[in-house]
């Protein structure tokens, strides 16, 4: 089971991976679209990019309710 | 009808990573086909290919490459060079009014590479792991639609496609839109990038390529008794063009002007040119009367040429039958003995030479014509060749799959 420290530094990666925003901008209150700038299709690729790094499924009705990345780690912790 | 100026020139191609190291190269007679290394070219029947001299990752940041496809990676580099040589700064319109911007950008086959690996994504880990980027990256208006976002057009973003004549089209089209009053400036060329397993494959089936994989260099040989196909190429070029009205205004350098362009299309075989080289001819004569020219104008054209069989012979014949007589003072060339043949992207790299060639008046050499076809009707330049004082004016062909043919026309007017 991933800490939640970790969840957000996998998401951090992905993010840097994705869009190229560094890494440490990556904090648990910064919003996806607002903050990181992630579209939607670069938040499809990090959503599938949890998926693979969790073993987890996020549907796509839930996925649209992770806005900020404490979001995303708050739903990766509660159902890895 | 407003008079057009070219204004601007960008390449990245197998010969060099931008335009001046490519005419160079061209001007040096010097091939850039070689082995593909990678492998799966080993099983290939044809192993050997065009690619770019310099990779687009050195030149794109990893962040966006991974949302282009690598035929959009290689317009963005030509356009980038083509629209700062033009004065401009890119990713902006800069002074240029937006709404009076056009991109026509071709591609002949469009993101291949973002197709066939996202498919083999989801062939191998399903559909949820193929990429979200993947129809912007592989629809064939991506890499005008691409440049269009970098200088802020608004006039129009145009993606003609008629196979290896569609950048020669895209030409041609922002030239009728200019010269309609549509607009003042455009980004104009095309692009590809197909070297791939399955392309290769597929036209290895069609018997259209050169299996000389033990000379690289020496394959793609137009009009040589030798030639048995074409190489294939990646790589881009592009133009900015615009009215002279608005080149003037703004103090804009001037390479050339492109005079005219016709079209016509052969109505006979979705991939044989029709044999008497007619409809090939027709484009010439209908680019001549465009740019309200005689044969006796034009003394350079830079010929399809692809170094196949039949399609050399048919093109020598279709340019004695649009010049006659005149075409005894015409010097032909194939700079796809030298480049491979760049599919959508050919057009325009070969108005580009045309333009280098009557600003240095040399007409680069058709490489590895060692035994040419006997009773050729036309004057290839096998080594280069010198063009004489004065006015100037040259025709650029490209003919594609379907049965388009192309003419493009430039001079040295407004110099």
């Amino acid at each position: 089971m991933a800490t939640t420290e970790e969840i957000r530094e996998k998401l951090a990666e992905l993010v840097n991976d994705v869009v190229g925003t560094p890494a440490e901008d990556v904090q648990l209150d910064k919003s996806f679209v607002d903050d990181l700038d992630v579209d939607s299709l670069a938040m499809v690729e990090i959503i599938v990019g949890c998926e693979e790094a969790f073993g987890i499924t996020i549907p796509d009705e839930e996925s649209k309710k992770l806005i900020t990345v404490g979001d995303a780690v708050a739903f990766i912790e509660a159902n890895q | 009808m407003a008079v057009v100026v070219i204004t601007g020139i960008g390449a990245t191609t197998p010969l060099g990573g931008d335009a001046a190291s490519t005419w160079e190269a061209m001007l040096a007679g010097r091939s850039g086909v070689s082995l593909i290394s990678e492998d799966w070219a080993a099983d290939l029947p044809v192993r050997i290919a065009g690619q770019v001299k310099v990779d687009p990752s050195e030149r794109i940041d990893r962040v966006k490459a991974r949302r282009l496809d690598r035929s959009t990676q290689l317009a963005l580099i030509a356009a980038k060079e083509a629209w700062t040589d033009a004065g401009m700064t890119w990713e902006g319109s800069g002074d240029v009014d937006p709404e009076r911007l056009l991109v026509s950008i071709a591609s002949g086959i469009g993101g291949l590479h973002s197709l066939l690996d996202n498919w083999d994504v989801q062939k191998e880990k399903g559909p949820r792991r193929v990429s979200p980027f993947t129809i912007p990256m592989l629809m064939a208006n991506a890499p005008a639609a691409n440049v269009g976002l970098a200088v802020g057009a608004k006039a129009g973003v145009h993606a003609p496609v008629s196979a290896c004549a569609s950048s020669n089209e895209a030409i041609s089209l922002a030239l009728d839109r200019l010269q309609l009053g549509r607009c003042d400036i455009a980004v104009v060329g095309g692009t590809e990038s197909t070297v791939h397993p399955l392309p290769i494959a597929a036209f290895a089936q069609m018997q259209a390529l050169s299996r000389r994989n033990d000379e690289p260099q020496r394959a793609s040989r137009p009009w040589d008794r030798g030639r048995d196909g074409f190489v294939l190429a990646e790589g881009s070029a592009v133009l900015v063009i615009e009215t002279l009205e608005h080149a003037l205004a703004r103090g804009a350098h001037i390479y050339g002007t492109l005079a005219g362009s016709g079209i016509t299309s052969d109505s006979h075989d979705i991939v044989q040119p029709e044999p008497s080289g007619e409809g090939q001819a027709q484009a010439v004569v209908k680019a001549l009367a465009d740019a309200d020219l005689s044969p006796a104008d034009i003394k350079h054209v830079n010929a399809h040429g692809t170094s196949t069989p039949q399609g050399d012979l048919t093109e020598a014949h279709s340019i004695r039958s649009a010049f006659g007589q005149a075409a005894d003072s015409v010097v032909v060339t194939s700079t796809k003995s030298m480049t491979g043949h760049l599919l959508g992207g050919a057009g325009s790299l070969e108005t580009l030479a045309c333009v280098l060639a009557l600003r240095d008046r040399k007409v680069p050499p058709t490489i590895n014509l060692e035994d040419p076809e006997p009773g050729l009707p036309i004057d290839v330049a096998a080594a280069v060749r010198d063009l004489p004082a004065g006015d100037l004016a040259a025709v650029n062909n490209s003919f594609g799959f379907g049965g388009h043919n192309v003419a493009v026309i430039v001079t040295n007017a407004n110099c």
